[in-house]
């Protein structure tokens, strides 16, 4: 059940991505609609994270391409915003609350320039928006997950960009920031916004999304929420590894071979 | 005394001079060592410092003089070349980062020292001073050297002001700043080059054996006093500066004396005492604050225990003397004697010939310490289902650190209460 769109905001042709030579994601085909809030399922090690940091550019690719807005990545990053995973970072940095999410403008300012009065007006608009703004001169080595959470979120509104790719935003944190969260990314989905969060928690996912891609390593569905997670979707995701394909991979890397030839 | 004197009031045209180059050399290499250090690439220096030895020497041998700018390339050359060994060595074999420093440290160093020798035993007369390098001589900062290794200096914290902004997101989050489209490699680049160049003019003054520590103690000390990252900057320049000043100091008065070993020993005097008493993080701060906890928990205590006396009766103010207050708990005589004392100065109880009465200030503080206690043995059996008999040992803590906030989120969630599980009043 892999639903292409036409128009789409992003397409993802052919990917296959590889650590050490060992490909982790084979052959991905997608295309995702505008004004989408999607879910990237699938169990641990299916290469959810791999496929949002291939299609920002943080993984070079074995083969394939992407495109998005219909143009090729670099063309586009001021309108891409992308929300790490929490732990990728050292918290215990001299850095403020505020000085985090001013670097949500640095895309935008280039280089030399020191950041301007809109661009610190437009920081403290994001810190709002995720609820924080009573944090601003906080150290960041003192907030908890959720908090940290909520300011990476921030950094990334303050871009004020077109499409948001979350790598776990609702991993360890709490209730009541999962649920402004997802409040705030419905909004940002209404306003036309696209958003692809990397999630692992089934049971919300029919509430929160309403269009999931399913990943095990390879891609065994993508399409609207209520198309795709079914039962056998769900089987065909989680039931087993499929280990031919990972001893493959590991072969690929044991023997030093390209995943492509020549 | 008069060499101090002589040497501080700058009269001298070369002690200017020295005390110029020291303070520039040290602060910047001290400013670029904070990136590093952030970056947690700190060892990288090290290797780099020492890898500059057969940079110099080779350049020496190949020009046959002691011209700082032939000099400084030399040492830029091997430098940046100890650093793309240990990438080629990280991403072409299993060997991890740590143990390629370690290698690639050690040839460039051995190759260095072997090279130097080679030189000395050459009879070339131009060779004296050289060895000055190995650990650094800041008396030798004049005339066209000075000039060199400062503008060099200068230019290394003009660089790291401009990129300021980004050198710190590459520390920070060097994923994010690719997406945004950050030339992440040229920063790095910039990086690295800036560390090498640190490590270049460093070496002058310091010598590069221990070249390292004024890249990174500076930064490290400093990062204990602050939590803003150009605070820390000004901070590490700062120290480094005095420390460079106060090796060119030493230089003047003791020529024969390596001056790196004094920076060195000055700024890690700067670090010990910056890890002893920065506030809140030093250990000193640490260990007061053990302590004070400690009274805290000893006076109140003692309020509770003689507010407990009280109870059966509802007679608080009665005295009790301290055979009284050590039947129901057991704490060395000596400690009550002083707690009481302690309470007394601050007017929590008064003295009454040979026993101790509460005042009024004293029951209410007491009677809120058995409040607390009752009330979280309370919670604890009603929100984590603990067996009463297991929750008073818990409350003896935390019925220490409760806030009036928590106290009266407690009150609400239990519904304001009127027994705790051991059916005493709360009060």
């Amino acid at each position: 059940m892999i639903l292409q769109v036409e128009n789409p905001v992003v397409e993802v042709h052919d990917l296959t991505v590889s650590y050490d030579r060992k490909p982790v994601l084979w052959g991905v085909d997608l295309t995702l609609p505008a004004g989408s809030l999607v879910g990237v399922i699938g169990p641990n090690g299916a290469g959810k994270s791999t496929l949002i940091k291939a299609i920002m550019g943080l993984l070079p690719a074995s083969s394939g391409y992407i495109r998005i807005f219909d143009q090729p990545l670099k063309e586009v990053r001021k309108r891409i915003s992308y929300v790490p995973q929490r732990e990728s970072v050292d918290w215990d940095f001299p850095a403020s609350v505020f000085d985090v999410v001013l670097m949500g403008r640095y895309g935008k300012l280039g280089f030399f320039n020191r950041p301007r009065r809109a661009d610190k007006d437009a920081a403290m608009e994001a810190l709002e928006k995720v609820g924080m703004q009573a944090f601003t001169d906080r150290q960041i080595s003192q907030l908890s997950g959720g908090q940290q959470q909520r300011v990476f979120l921030a950094r990334a509104l303050a871009q004020n960009a077109d499409i948001y790719f979350m790598d776990e935003p609702f991993a360890g944190v709490d209730i009541a920031t999962e649920t402004a969260i997802i409040e705030l990314l419905r909004h940002m989905r209404d306003e036309g916004k696209t958003v692809v969060v990397v999630h692992h928690d089934l049971q919300s996912a029919t509430a929160y999304f309403n269009w999931v891609i399913l990943l095990n390593m390879r891609l065994v569905a993508s399409g609207p929420t209520d198309q795709v997670l079914t039962q056998e979707m769900l089987e065909k995701t989680y039931g087993g590894k499929l280990t031919v394909l990972s001893k493959v991979g590991d072969l690929l890397r044991k023997q030093e071979f390209p995943s492509r030839e020549a | 005394m008069s060499d101090f004197t002589e040497f501080f009031s700058f009269t001298d045209a070369n002690v200017r001079f020295v005390a110029i180059g020291s303070v520039l050399l040290a602060s910047s290499s001290a400013v670029v060592g904070c990136f590093t250090l952030l970056r947690k690439r700190a060892l990288v220096g090290d290797a780099v410092a020492h890898a500059v030895l057969p940079g110099v020497c080779l350049a020496f041998m190949l020009s046959g003089t002691k011209n700082p700018l032939v000099l400084l390339l030399g040492a830029f050359i091997t430098g940046w070349l100890s650093l793309i060994v240990i990438d080629f060595i990280t991403s072409r074999s299993r060997i991890k980062e740590d143990t390629a420093i370690g290698l690639v440290l050690s040839v460039f160093f051995g190759i260095g020292i072997l090279l130097l020798t080679s030189i000395q035993h050459s009879g070339n007369a131009a060779q004296s001073g050289l060895d000055k390098f190995l650990f650094g001589n800041a008396a030798a900062l004049i005339g066209e050297d000075l000039i060199v290794f400062s503008v060099v200096a200068l230019l290394l914290l003009v660089c790291t002001v401009v990129f300021y902004k980004e050198l710190m997101l590459l520390c920070f989050d060097e994923a994010y700043a690719r997406t945004i489209g950050y030339p992440v490699r040229a920063l790095e680049l910039l990086l690295t080059t800036l560390t090498v160049f640190a490590v270049v003019v460093g070496i002058q003054a310091v010598g590069v054996v221990l070249m390292a520590a004024m890249l990174i103690t500076p930064a490290a000390a400093a990062r204990f006093w602050t939590e803003n990252l150009r605070l820390m900057l000004v901070l590490a320049a700062l120290m480094g500066a005095f420390s460079g000043l106060a090796g060119a100091y030493v230089s003047y008065t003791a020529p024969s004396m390596p001056t790196g070993p004094w920076i060195v020993l000055i700024i890690s005097m700067i670090a010990i005492s910056s890890f002893a008493f920065a506030p809140g993080k030093g250990w000193v701060s640490r260990i007061w604050k053990q302590r004070r906890n400690k009274a805290r928990v000893l006076e109140e205590n003692l309020l509770k225990l003689m507010y407990q006396l009280g109870e059966p009766n509802q007679d608080y103010y009665s005295s009790r003397n301290v055979t009284d207050i050590m039947e129901r708990r057991q704490i060395p005589k000596s400690e009550i004697s002083k707690g009481l004392r302690k309470l007394k100065r601050e007017g929590y109880v008064v003295k009454d010939k040979n026993a101790w009465v509460l005042t009024r200030q004293g029951q209410t503080r007491g009677m809120r310490v058995v409040r607390l206690h009752r009330l979280w043995e309370l919670y604890l059996t009603q929100f984590l289902e603990l067996a009463s008999d297991h929750v008073h040992e818990d409350a003896e803590t935390i019925e220490h650190i409760i806030t009036p906030e928590l106290e009266q989120k407690l009150m609400q969630e239990l519904q304001y209460p009127v027994l705790d599980p051991h059916n005493n009043k709360i009060p």
